[in-house]
Parts: structure tokens; sequence; C-alpha cells
């Protein structure tokens, strides 16, 4: 399943890269905002697209886990699983 | 301690007519009107089914936004402000440092009404319960210093980075005020303008009051009759201008093109009293505007060459007539050449003031005046006060050296700068 979530959540992430970030550089072990430097208040609008995009919902408290990309997709995964 | 001299370096516009300086000159020069009818307002019933919208393409946004400002996006205020803003600063030759801010320059754009169709996309999803879904950035497309708060990342300002609101004298009072500032030394340059939504949501008021003329729906372009006999109403309209002003000293050592100076100006207020009230100006206070920004420009009433009038189209184009005759004791041939830009763009509300401001240092800069269109019959009462051979009809090459431009709005505010060719 997560061969399948991981292009799908680096499309989601591309535009909201500085432009002098490469969407080269997104990478399983990415942080979102340490490593890719997206500004954090961009990550509610990656929870908007990515409930969109999987048809699922994130909770407020579950933002926590959607620090890095491999933890996103964990996430995605699990809501997927018992939805 | 010494005054500083203020001039102007740079321009932007977004205007109902053209968008850009160029576009605007010559719509200027060709008195090219910029209103529209608009299915929306005839499908929403509207009285007044025109009005001026600048036409923005999707490469003017990508010149001036990025792909990630642009995701879900919908503040036209900010849109036409940025345009006009960077465009100025472009202009004065300004470049922007990525990683320093400039304390030296700052900003005042003004607003009347800012990110309308943003704020009525977030009160439906609020009223469907689903305000987590607004995304990260609804407050700063409608906070009203959205506009400033914009320009002053996108140039690295940091100085004084504000938003005033002032209804139509917005514009005017925005460079009044930047103005002041640089005179007292407190700024080097400030980026001065300001920005109006427009559409039926911003509209809507004014059609309400039944103040916009209802019979040119068929007719758009020949709607906005300043001074004439016939003026039914102002036409609404919205967009943004820009200018930088800057001190003479700092203008002179980086080598920039100058369009003017702005030897003063004032602000007041009629408080509502007298003659005015919430819509309508006290004339008192109007000619002591008047009167008072000659006297800090240090000029007489004799000297003023052109007047960029607020005249709107209603009725109460001749009172302002009346005013500026009182105010200047000048009448008949005796009085200085007088135009309106709102014929050609309608009245851009809290825009109108910098739009106009920028099409009087166009004038003054290249020595012409641009026509008064759609005036037929110059209303009866004007011309009991002043002759007809001082409101141009057509294009008008002039030598002269000093235009008066002044705004009036709710609120009983007004707003009256002088600038002089240099």
């Amino acid at each position: 399943m997560s061969q399948d979530i991981y292009p799908k959540l680096k499309e989601i992430i591309k535009p909201y890269l500085p432009e002098d970030v490469n969407p080269d550089a997104i990478s399983p072990e990415s942080h979102l905002v340490t490593d890719l430097n997206i500004n954090s208040t961009h990550l509610v609008d990656i929870v908007l697209d990515v409930e969109d995009a999987f048809d699922i919902t994130i909770e407020d408290d579950e933002l926590d886990n959607m620090e890095t990309v491999t933890a996103s997709i964990a996430l995605i995964e699990q809501k997927l699983a018992t939805r | 301690m010494q005054n500083h001299r203020v001039v102007v370096t740079g321009l932007g516009v977004c205007s109902p007519n053209g968008v850009g300086v160029p576009a605007f000159k010559e719509a200027l020069e060709n008195g090219k009107s910029g209103i529209r009818f608009y299915r929306e307002l005839e499908k929403l019933k509207f009285s007044c089914q025109i009005g001026g919208m600048p036409l923005i393409s999707e490469a003017v946004k990508a010149k001036y936004f990025t792909p990630l400002q642009l995701r879900n996006f919908n503040a036209a205020g900010i849109l036409y402000g940025v345009a006009a803003g960077v465009e100025a600063w472009q202009d004065a030759g300004l470049a922007v440092d990525d990683e320093q801010c400039d304390f030296e320059s700052g900003t005042i754009f003004g607003v009347g009404t800012l990110g309308v169709d943003k704020y009525r996309e977030s009160i439906y999803k609020v009223d469907e319960g689903n305000t987590r879904r607004l995304g990260s950035t609804s407050v700063q497309q409608t906070m009203s210093s959205g506009v400033s708060a914009y320009l002053g990342g996108m140039l690295g300002l940091g100085n004084l980075v504000t938003t005033n609101s002032s209804a139509c004298t917005t514009g005017t009072e925005a460079i009044f005020m930047a103005y002041e500032r640089i005179k007292a030394g407190k700024a080097t340059r400030m980026l001065a303008g300001s920005t109006s939504d427009g559409g039926p949501y911003v509209w809507c008021g004014f059609d309400a009051l039944r103040i916009l003329p209802s019979k040119y729906n068929d007719n758009p372009t020949q709607a906005s009759r300043p001074m004439d006999a016939h003026a039914s109403g102002f036409v609404p309209g919205c967009g943004a201008g820009a200018l930088v002003l800057e001190t003479l000293e700092s203008a002179q050592k980086r080598g920039a093109t100058i369009y003017a100076e702005i030897l003063g100006g004032h602000s007041n207020s009629g408080g509502q009293r007298q003659e005015g009230s919430m819509t309508a100006p006290n004339p008192v206070a109007v000619k002591r505007c008047i009167t008072a920004a000659l006297s800090d420009s240090g000029i007489a009433a004799s000297q003023i060459d052109v007047i960029n009038g607020h005249l709107t189209a209603t009725a109460k184009d001749d009172l302002e007539i009346q005013n500026w005759s009182e105010a200047l004791g000048r009448s008949g041939v005796d009085f200085p050449y007088i135009n309106s830009l709102k014929g050609m763009t309608g009245h851009c509300l809290a825009a109108s003031g910098s739009i106009e401001c920028v099409a009087s240092v166009l004038e003054l800069k290249h020595q012409f005046l641009f026509p008064n269109i759609n005036l037929q019959n110059v209303h009866p009462e004007i011309e009991k006060v002043i002759s007809t051979s001082r409101i141009p009809t057509q294009k008008t090459d002039l030598n002269f050296n000093i235009l008066a431009k002044a705004s009036f709005g709710f609120g009983d505010v007004n707003c009256c700068l002088i600038f002089s060719k240099i």
C-alpha cells in the first residue's frame, strides 16, 4: 500500500516547497518543516489536501504524526485500514 | 529640524482601463473607458449592471505571485495592490534584497473593503460547520492590512508597514501620510497607494443606496459622466494605484527618474456638521482643506494650473466645483483646468485617490491633460461658476507646473495634495 501512497503524497507536498527547494529533495526520511523548509502554517493545507486525496479525516491531535514523510504515510495507511 | 523635500520616483497602476503604467497612460491619452457590462450583476438583479474592473491576465498574476501564493488565493484587492505596488517599486529602479529588510523603506497602502470574495467563501464553510477546512491563508487574505502585509514581505520593507482606511479619500490620504513621514525624516522612502475589491459584494450597498446609474446597462462606456448635465450617479469600479515617494536627496543620489514633487497637502473632516453628513461633505471643511493644502505647500491659489477633481458624476459635482471656486477665489475663465478620471474608470472607491494621483503625476511629467469623456453638455450649475473652456474634452498638450488633487469620502473626510513639476 505504501508504494501507492508515497508518490501521491509527494505530489501533494510539492506545491508547498519554498522556491529554493528542489522536489527531488523529498525522501521518505524528510521532515516537512526542518528538512524541506515548508512554512509550518502550510501543514494545515497539506492535511486538507491529504484528506481530499485519500478520502480520510485527520484529527487535530494527529497532526504531530505527520512531521515526516514516513510518519505521514503510516498515518494515512492506518486511516485507510480503519475507514 | 529641516524638512525633507519629497518626490515621486515610481508609479504602478491596475485600473479598469489599463493594467500597468504604459497601458494606462495610453488609455488616458485616448480617453479609453474601462466600464463594462457584467452578466453576474444582471443575474443578481442589480439596478446598475455595469462597473469597472481591471483585466488581469494569468501572466500578470504569475509575474507577481508564486504558484504557492496563488493556491486558494481569492482576494482581488491584494492582487491589484501587489501588481500596482511591485510595479511602482520596479519602476523606481529599486532592487529587492531577499536576505535583509530595509529599515529606511516602508508602505502605507490603504483599503476600503478587502478580501470580500475570500471572506464570503469562508463564511459558507463556517456556516456549514467546516471551519477546519478554511486553509492557512484566510486570515491574511481578509485582514484589512493584508495588502500592506503582502507588499511588506515581497519588498522586504522594514519601516512603517500599515494600511489606512477612509472610504473614497483613502488613496490620496495614504500618499499624504507617506509624504508627511518622509518630510519629517522618519523614512527615506515609502510605497504609498491604495486598493479596492470590486464586484457584487462590494458594490451592493451603493446599488441599494440608488446612487448608481441604472439606465446605461446597454451602453456601459457612456454611463460615467462627471460634470455632465445628464450625470446620473457614479459607476462602481475597483483596482489599485501606487507611488514610490522618497526624499529628493535619496532620489538624486540614486540617479532615479523624478516624476514630480509633492509640495504639500492637508487632510481634515467636516465632522458631519453644517451641511456635512455620513454621506455628504461639509463645504466649510472642503474649502478649508484646499486652502490649508495651499499654505502647507507655500503657494498661492493663483499658481494652481490644473485640478484633478473627485467629481464622481453624481448630483454633488456642482457643489464640488463651487467649493473649489470659492476656496481658490477663482471662477469663469480664470478657473484652473479641471478633469475627472472617473469618466473612464468609474469610481474606484478606496482605490480612486491613488489611481487618480498616478494619472495626475503622468499628466505633470508628460505635460498633457487627459480628456473628460462623456461630457456633452456641462451641467448648468457648473457653467454658472466656471468657463467650459476650462474643462477639456479632448487630450490637450499643456505646459504647466502645479496640479491640485483632492478626494472626499463617506464619513465627511477630505484630503488635498499639491503636486509640482520638477
